[in-house]
């Protein structure tokens, strides 16, 4: 019983060891109000590390990251607004750094394309659901009066050589 | 023509991925471009060789110059180090951002490679650096006579980039002897 809870107890000490780790970015900064705290998580996981470019910068561990977290903090406790900050930043680093970017000429499609994909896709798929079903009917109902003489007339000379 | 609509799905998803493509490549575009053609932010800040003086945005001005960011923790500087003096010689006014770096391991660096900076201005806590949207070392800027940013190149700066990318914005402002604003295109 004992053999097979310490392996079991080593793997529990060690994953809260790990979780520990990662949140330590958040955890170092003091804050006055649980508001201020959950702004700051908000801000720092829709800004974009410049650096690192495909994480956030509550995630990255570049020097960068860590400055723009202290930055962020610095103004957040100085009364900045969420977007005062993030203005702050893209007036720095672009656009780029928006998780979110604002809608412009340049990111419409990023906003709007899956819906445009969404509906292409719908309508695809419903022509082919019509076509389907079109396919199973009755042959006869989707042949025309002019197909119908055609055919009878087809049929009628293969006949002609036998009379 | 019915199976030529077949296609479209196809066509579509080709323009997506060129559209994300671009995205991705058009550097010049995004990243770098947030302060082009706006004003250098003011500082004030002492020299790397000198804590007591410290010197502002003043000092940049009246000359079309080259701004480098380096530090001696950053191995791509030491690449491009050789280059930038070349430059110097040729008569480029360069001025250097010591970008948070230890005092006196920049010293040593100036003293042990020669120093291709009019002065280098010790950014010790990346204050400026932050207000360039620097994000790493080695960043130059180009600016103008009045101050202001024309050019931004992220990485070594070497005769390749010198002559394609710089250089051509460069004399450009030179020949502008008014100094007056040089519309950009890049």
């Amino acid at each position: 019983m004992k053999a097979c809870l310490k392996p079991l107890l080593i793997l529990l000490v060690s994953t809260v060891g790990w979780l520990s780790v990662s949140w330590a970015a958040i955890d170092t900064y003091p804050f006055q109000t649980e508001e201020q705290r959950q702004r700051f998580k908000q801000l720092t996981d829709e800004l974009r590390c410049p650096k690192c470019q495909n994480q956030n910068i509550a995630d990255s561990n570049a020097p960068i990251a860590k400055d723009l977290r202290e930055e962020i903090y610095r103004q957040l406790l100085a009364g900045q607004s969420n977007q005062a900050i993030a203005d702050f930043m893209v007036a720095r680093y672009g656009e780029f750094v928006l998780y979110r970017p604002a809608f412009s000429k340049k990111t419409w499609l990023l906003w709007i394309g899956p819906f445009i994909l969404l509906v292409v896709g719908a309508g695809i798929f419903y022509r082919l659901i019509r076509k389907g079903q079109s396919s199973t009917a009755p042959a006869s109902a989707s042949l025309s009066e002019a197909e119908q003489q055609q055919i009878e007339a087809i049929i009628h000379q293969h006949e002609e050589p036998k009379s | 023509m019915a199976r030529l609509k077949l296609f479209i799905p196809l066509l579509l998803f080709i323009a997506l991925v060129g559209f994300l493509y671009q995205g991705i490549y058009d550097k010049d575009d995004s990243l770098t471009s947030a302060l082009l053609n706006k004003p250098f932010p003011a500082f004030s800040l002492p020299t790397v060789q000198s804590a007591e003086t410290n010197v502002g945005k003043q000092a940049l001005l009246g000359e079309v110059a080259l701004v480098n960011v380096w530090a001696t923790w950053c191995p791509s500087c030491q690449v491009e180090h050789p280059y930038l003096l070349k430059l110097a010689q040729q008569g480029v006014k360069i001025i250097g951002v010591n970008y948070k770096d230890d005092r006196a391991a920049a010293q040593q660096w100036l003293t042990k490679l020669k120093n291709p900076y009019v002065f280098s201005v010790f950014d010790e806590k990346g204050r400026l650096g932050l207000d360039l949207g620097v994000y790493g070392a080695p960043e130059t800027y180009l600016i103008d006579r009045e101050g202001v940013i024309r050019y931004k190149h992220v990485g070594v700066v070497d005769e390749q980039v010198w002559l394609t990318k710089i250089k051509p914005k460069y004399d450009a402002l030179k020949m502008n002897t008014a100094g007056t604003v040089q519309q950009d295109a890049g």
